[in-house]
């Protein structure tokens, strides 16, 4: 059985950041592991664990990703793959996707990718299912638990956490899910795999060594800047009326 | 300009954050199309008109009957295609986000993701986001021609005034892939039940030593209840047995961001400040007006939260209509 | 000269250092508070490899250097000293002896299951009335064919009640002249007939830890489990407090890192006088302290650490550096109370536990009065060091990485 985990650096959210005159984001500490690719890179572990297979870890970025991709390898993953070009400069969730489809499918043989739910500072996850798409795969999102997985029969079973409650859903193989904290509880790295990790080389697929040109990663959304949230303001609102309370809290979105 | 919004379905009815894509879309554009895919629609559609849409494209088949990722994909992706609408909403719940994921992979668009605030400039979206946990906001936009996507952030934006008269045209389409083309089977569904985690609530509804015992936390819980929020203490009501430790706010306890912190007779003493000052809005109820909490908060109630709980609670309620 | 951590250093560092704080951190107080250990912190180091982490992975360790296990002993008791003292027993003065001093057979049959994690493992030297002059110890060891016959007390003794091994010190030759040519070196085992052990509680720090007494009444030990020769173990005590010191010493600079990193978070949040107390001269100057502390004690450290990889002997360099760490503990620690006011006199905050853990530091493994008659007397020329029988093995990379 053959598992990709997907994975990226991201600022600290603990941290504190700032934003400069141009509209750049700045942030005091160095970028971590994204903390919900814990969770997919135990996952992935797991099962390797359970149906003696192999785990490839891969990223989709610059130089500063490779310590997800370190990480990943110190808790037991066999490979690590990164994946960088000019061209994928700057963030775009179909441009990301298609090139990191492109990689599942050159690796061949990948049974299941698994991301973790989201990524901090881009606050989404489309990437995940378009990624599904491009690879034509069955996507589950937000799973709670992965109940049963058949590589054989190519069969696989998921908990998925939705608004609404749990669903249980029976699907295909090979399948791209997104897992949810608590699924698992996250594996520290093991010294034996530090050793590894640290004497890794880690491979740079650029778009050519994936089969795509830049037409195929051309960015569909741009970032124009980031900004600070409104002010808080100062004093407190003192009401008297209960209902003048709730008035004012439907006003300002936070129920 | 034209404008489709997928109305999302939790058993028959439409979820109000849809209603909230349909007034959001009337503004932006000129022609608008609910989207209404499901078994048994008809209420459905008859609300997308009310809260918007001048035509409704519906798709009434068992194989809709609850979301999944690939025949809604498919079927929102082919209507895309056939109809070019400028721009495509839909809320960002966990299947408002999946699908236009997926339709806009298929139809090769840019897509904005849980936005709370969306214009156009020079016709393309122009969105603002919160990110890094809610710390900072992007401004992000389309860049990419043809069909524009965006998924809309619960509450972000008004709900329209229905219009029970409203009516209009209804196009009727087939499911784009049979049942049995599809991978994915829901095999059992479980409503959701049980508390929220007070580190993942977006409203907490928090209380000190003013409660005065573990009963006193009676209206503290049933505000929480109304409001879909989780309960929170300050230390001293822990210390004093009222609580269990898992509900504890602050330094020793738990930190937390919630949209929402209402402390009601907690006195915010740095210790509990520490662990929630970074909430959004703070409201704080007590007896005491200079208690330091109230120079934290954004509102404020001076009295006995006795009195003034059990009456938020029931405004509350009215205007929630639960 | 190279001043940079590799890649191994960072990751097992961090490692370590999310262990500590994720596992250990959260409840770490209530557990001081009852004077007891954490259930979980010994069973999870053994787990994780800890215990084991400098020792060869063909004697069941992990295979790292001397810096690692300093840099393991920091973070671990940035989070607690009780953590920390584990590591200085178990692996500092136990493991490392066995390392040095073994015979293979001993190796195999001690070492490897401690690397593993498998047994716990102590070191008692210390008695009610034997401290700063060890020589004065009164526990015998009387040969009768095949064992030797123990007798005595040893106190303040880490892991008294939870180690499986024991190295223990006691007189072969009561009337040996010097007295120090007496002490022979022996590993016993909780389960040998004569053996009783039990807790000491009542310490102003390291409550979460395990301190105890062991008495020993004609305990048979065999020949087998002597370490060293006859005669021999004032020597190998000594050089295990090579090791031990170490630990302590980068220990303390853990601990001097907890009271500046709690500090600059206090000081940035508390305000007086309508600013952050962080923009107050006092304090500045108390922040500034703790840095200065911090960035010597580790170079300190990591200076002997680098000795030991060489396969250098690093006594005096271990020794000033426990005694400057130590000592800047206990400072770092009462300016941070200090500069938390009220809360840091109060156990709402974690910086009066640092200074109740300090203060032990600098009273064991040699106080810091024994240490600044060592370094006087290595400046005068009054001591000098004699090569070993048996020294502490260099780090070698491969030799250590290898399985056999």
């Amino acid at each position: 059985m053959h598992v990709a985990v997907i994975t990226n650096c991201t600022p600290d959210t603990a941290a504190a950041v700032a934003i400069d005159s141009g509209g750049n984001l700045k942030f005091d500490d160095k970028l971590v592991v994204n903390p919900w690719d814990e969770y997919a890179i135990t996952e992935a572990i797991l099962l390797k664990e359970a149906h003696s297979g192999q785990v490839s870890i891969i990223t989709l970025g610059g130089p500063e990703h490779e310590e997800a991709l370190k990480h990943g390898l110190a808790i037991g993953c066999d490979q690590a793959i990164r994946i960088w070009d000019d061209a994928l400069q700057g963030w775009d969730s179909l441009a990301y996707a298609s090139a990191v489809a492109a990689a599942i499918t050159k690796l061949g043989g990948v049974d299941l990718v698994i991301f973790g739910k989201e990524l901090p500072d881009i606050a989404s996850e489309a990437h995940i299912f378009q990624t599904a798409r491009r690879l034509g795969w069955s996507p589950l999102g937000f799973v709670a638990k992965i109940e049963a997985i058949d590589p054989a029969a190519r069969t696989i079973r998921v908990r998925r956490q939705v608004e609404s409650g749990t669903e249980t859903v029976t699907s295909r193989l090979p399948a791209v899910i997104s897992v949810i904290k608590d699924i698992n509880e996250p594996k520290y790295p093991t010294f034996i795999g530090i050793r590894k990790a640290a004497k890794a080389s880690i491979p740079v697929w650029k778009l050519a060594d994936l089969g795509l040109d830049a037409a195929a990663v051309a960015p569909k959304t741009r970032r124009l800047a980031y900004q600070d949230l409104p002010k808080r303001e100062g004093a407190v609102e003192i009401i008297d009326d209960p209902a003048a309370l709730v008035d004012k809290l439907l006003e300002d979105k936070v129920i | 300009m034209s404008v489709f919004v997928w109305i999302e379905l939790h058993k028959g009815q439409p979820i109000p954050a849809s209603f909230e894509a349909l007034g959001l879309a009337r503004q932006l554009g000129d022609r608008v199309t609910g989207l209404v895919f499901g078994q048994g629609v008809d209420d459905a559609v008859k609300a997308a008109f009310a809260y918007g849409a001048d035509t409704v494209i519906k798709a009434d088949d068992a194989s809709l009957a609850r979301y999944r990722f690939e025949p809604y994909v498919a079927l929102l992706a082919g209507l895309v295609k056939e109809h070019s609408p400028a721009i495509v909403l839909a809320a960002a719940t966990t299947s408002g986000r999946e699908l236009l994921a997926g339709a806009a992979a298929d139809v090769g668009g840019g897509l904005l993701a849980d936005v709370t605030e969306l214009s156009l400039d020079g016709g393309k979206l122009k969105a603002v986001r919160p990110v890094l946990g809610g710390k900072v906001l992007s401004v992000e936009a389309v860049t990419a021609d043809g069909p524009q996507f965006a998924t809309l952030r619960n509450r972000a934006f008004p709900q329209p005034e229905p219009d029970a008269g409203r009516t209009g045209d209804v196009i009727t389409v087939s499911p784009a892939l049979a049942e049995d083309a599809i991978a994915a089977k829901v095999d059992s569904v479980e409503s959701a039940a049980g508390q929220i985690s007070l580190s993942d609530a977006n409203i907490i509804v928090a209380a000190g030593r003013g409660v005065g015992g573990p009963e006193g936390f009676a209206p503290v819980k049933a505000l929480a209840e109304v409001l879909g929020g989780a309960v929170g203490a300050s230390r001293a009501a822990v210390d004093a047995g009222w609580i269990p430790y898992e509900h504890q706010v602050g330094q020793t306890g738990k930190v937390v961001s919630p949209d929402l912190y209402i402390a009601a007779g907690i006195s915010g003493a740095i210790q509990h400040q520490a662990g929630m000052r970074t909430a959004k809005v703070i409201v704080a109820i007590n007896k005491d007006p200079e208690a330091p909490i109230f120079k934290l908060a954004r509102y404020g109630m001076v009295g006995d939260l006795f009195d003034i709980l059990p009456r938020l609670t029931e405004e509350f309620r009215k205007k929630l209509n639960k | 000269m190279e001043f940079e951590f590799t890649e191994e250093h960072r990751m097992a560092r961090q490692m370590v250092r999310d262990f500590a704080q994720k596992e250990i951190y959260p409840t770490i107080k209530e557990w001081d508070h009852k004077h007891q250990p954490h259930p979980d912190v010994l069973p999870r180091m053994a787990e994780l490899g800890i215990l084991g982490i400098n020792v060869p992975v063909r004697y069941g360790g992990q295979g790292f250097d001397y810096i690692t296990l300093a840099l393991v002993c920091e973070e671990l008791e940035r989070v607690d000293a009780s953590l920390r003292v584990i590591m200085s027993v178990h692996a500092g003065l136990n493991s490392l002896a066995m390392l040095q001093w073994g015979t293979e057979e001993q190796k195999q049959r001690f070492l490897v299951p401690q690397a593993r994690g498998e047994k716990y493992a102590g070191y008692a030297l210390t008695e009610p009335d034997a401290g700063s002059d060890p020589v004065r110890l009164r526990a015998t060891a009387r040969r009768e064919g095949d064992v030797y016959i123990l007798n005595g007390e040893k106190m303040w003794i880490s892991l008294a009640t939870l180690a499986d091994h024991m190295l223990v010190f006691a007189k072969t030759d009561p009337n040996a002249q010097p007295a120090y040519k007496g002490i022979t070196g022996f590993i016993i085992t909780r389960d040998m007939k004569g053996v009783t052990v039990g807790d000491i509680k009542g310490k102003m720090g390291v409550r979460a830890g395990s301190t105890g007494w062991i008495a020993m009444q004609d305990v048979e030990v065999p020949v087998e489990n002597r370490l060293g020769e006859e005669g021999e173990g004032f020597y190998i005590a000594m050089s295990c407090l090579d090791n031990g010191r170490y630990t302590v010493a980068a220990g303390a600079t853990g601990c001097i890192r907890g009271c500046l990193e709690d500090s600059l978070k206090y000081s940035k949040e508390r305000v007086t006088f309508n600013v952050p107390i962080a923009q107050h001269q006092l304090i500045k100057q108390k922040l500034a302290f703790m840095q200065q502390w911090y960035d010597a004690a580790q170079l300190l450290v990591l200076k002997a650490g680098w000795l030991k990889n060489q396969g250098k002997r690093n006594t005096r360099e271990t020794a000033v550096a426990k005694w400057f760490a130590t000592d800047m503990s206990v400072k770092a620690a009462l300016e941070a109370v200090q500069l938390h006011g009220a809360y840091g006199f109060s156990d709402e905050y974690d910086v009066e536990r640092y200074l109740r853990n300090a203060k032990g530091a600098t009273i064991y493994e040699g106080s810091s009065e024994i240490q600044q008659l060592i370094q006087a007397d290595y400046a005068l020329g009054y001591r000098q060091d004699k090569p070993l029988r048996c020294e502490l093995p260099a780090y070698d990379p491969e030799w250590w990485q290898s399985e056999n």
